[in-house]
């Protein structure tokens, strides 16, 4: 699959119904004994209030494959458990895209009807479209994950299942 | 552009297949009556078919199960090469008199206990 | 899951903890479709130029929907993996009215029998049909949209159980 970082779109948005409580997803996304479980299944280090550091350290997997230790850092810009959270986000591990700076993501996590939860992840790419490719899984054959579809389903199929959407994780 | 290499090897794929104890369980059905069907083995478990279909495949994918089409349903059938490439990578080196004298010791300490 | 930038073809992507036959299946039998999303019931003739219709579940038949509330045809066939039609929105005069849209689903089997489910619906001409398949419109009665559908096929393949069990009501 070819895409190209114009056909990508510099804000991206991701929404995923899941049948858990807001909580569970908050719980999911700041806590590195979960962070670890999904997506690129490494453990995440939020200090969660403004101003407040984020790292998201690499898994055991991608480091046996010489990757650093952090692999994404950023800032914490609004918090507001377990509805809201806006951070910002650069790819630190590689360098080419570090070079393009910061990102901002923005989770919005919403109770609806019959215990389903609503998850929209909203990532604006100005300025960095390599990660705009990344993210948007553009770089999936290449062995670098499926991105945000990914990590937002991986979320997903761990709440509802208990179980890891890809074993290469962690069981 | 730095790309990521792909970190999961294939014995990684035996060994998560392994992991499972229902995928460990599909295994011991084979092994007690190769050559079933989807249906059949569906029946012995307790989980959606599109479940059991999730665990064949990757026992397939590992090269622990083999399907074959016949007619309309295909056939699993247990392939036992992936274990026996462990068995002889690390057992390999010691006579397999001695593997199976310490597995009868085994067996006769937890008859004792 | 993310949305393109380009406003008349939006791009939503999930991965599933199912074999891609499984995926199918839940797309195109006729005993599942209704079983998530909008709860409606299609029944495609497999073949390029067939036409199909989608029929509303008991909630919607009380709404007062009419008895056919989508319909299009069939353009490509590829079990399991490629799924190409056409769709029109028959719910109201309006929808209508802006004909049909094309919609691609695209199954990739992956390893551990994880399976990726690109779908593609190009929108060109229709801007309302955009805005309610975009799930713009959920908080006015609209649903999500296709983030709502592939999130409760998602759930319905992985656990058996339909996502908010109040499938086909719009609100």
């Amino acid at each position: 699959m070819t895409t190209t970082a114009t056909a990508i779109g510099t804000t991206q948005v991701y929404r995923v119904y899941i049948k858990t409580t807001p909580q569970a997803i908050w719980d999911a996304i700041t806590q590195p004994e979960w962070t670890e479980r999904y997506g690129y299944c490494g453990r995440v280090d939020f200090d969660l209030r403004p101003g407040g550091r984020y790292i998201g350290y690499t898994s055991e997997g991608m480091r046996a494959a010489g990757a650093p230790e952090v692999g994404v850092d950023g800032e914490v810009v609004e918090v507001d458990p377990p509805h809201k959270l806006v951070q910002t986000f650069r790819m630190a591990m590689d360098p080419a895209m570090a070079a393009q700076g910061f990102t901002r993501v923005t989770y919005e996590i919403e109770e609806r009807k019959n215990g389903v939860t609503r998850l929209t992840l909203t990532h604006e790419l100005e300025g960095a479209p390599m990660l705009a490719v990344l993210m948007s899984g553009g770089m999936e054959d290449q062995g670098a994950g499926g991105g945000w579809s990914w990590v937002l389903s991986g979320l997903k199929t761990l709440l509802e299942t208990g179980q890891s959407l890809d074993a290469a994780g962690h069981q | 552009m730095v790309t990521y290499p792909a970190w999961v090897t294939d014995d990684d794929l035996v060994f998560k297949a392994l992991a499972d104890p229902t995928r460990r369980f599909l295994l011991d059905l084979l092994f007690q009556r190769d050559g079933r069907t989807l249906t059949e083995l569906e029946s012995e478990l307790e989980m959606t078919r599109f479940g059991v279909m999730k665990h064949l495949r990757v026992l397939e994918d590992a090269g622990l199960v083999v399907a074959r089409r016949s007619g309309r349903e295909k056939l699993h059938f247990l392939n036992p090469i992936p274990i026996q490439l462990l068995h002889d990578r690390w057992i390999g080196k010691y006579r397999e008199r001695h593997a199976s004298a310490l597995t009868n010791l085994k067996t006769e300490l937890e008859g004792m206990a | 899951m993310p949305a393109g930038s380009d406003p008349i073809c939006h791009v939503h992507r999930v991965y599933i903890n199912a074999t891609p036959e499984a995926v199918w299946s839940a797309i195109v039998d006729p005993d599942l479709t209704g079983r998530y999303g909008y709860g409606v019931r299609c029944a495609y003739d497999l073949r390029a130029g067939a036409a199909f219709m989608g029929f509303p579940c008991e909630e919607m038949r009380l709404l007062g929907v009419p008895s056919a509330i989508v319909d299009g045809v069939v353009l490509e066939v590829e079990p399991p993996r490629r799924f190409v039609h056409t769709w029109r929105m028959l719910i109201s005069p309006e929808l209508a009215s802006e004909g049909f849209t094309r919609v691609k689903w695209e199954i990739d089997g992956g390893r551990f029998g994880v399976t990726r489910l690109t779908l593609t619906h190009e929108l060109g001409g229709a801007p309302t049909v955009a805005l309610l398949a975009s799930g713009a419109m959920e908080d006015e009665g609209g649903g999500g949209g296709w983030s709502w559908v592939l999130s409760g096929l998602k759930t319905f393949v992985e656990t058996g159980k339909t996502l908010g069990a109040e499938r086909g009501t719009l609100s």
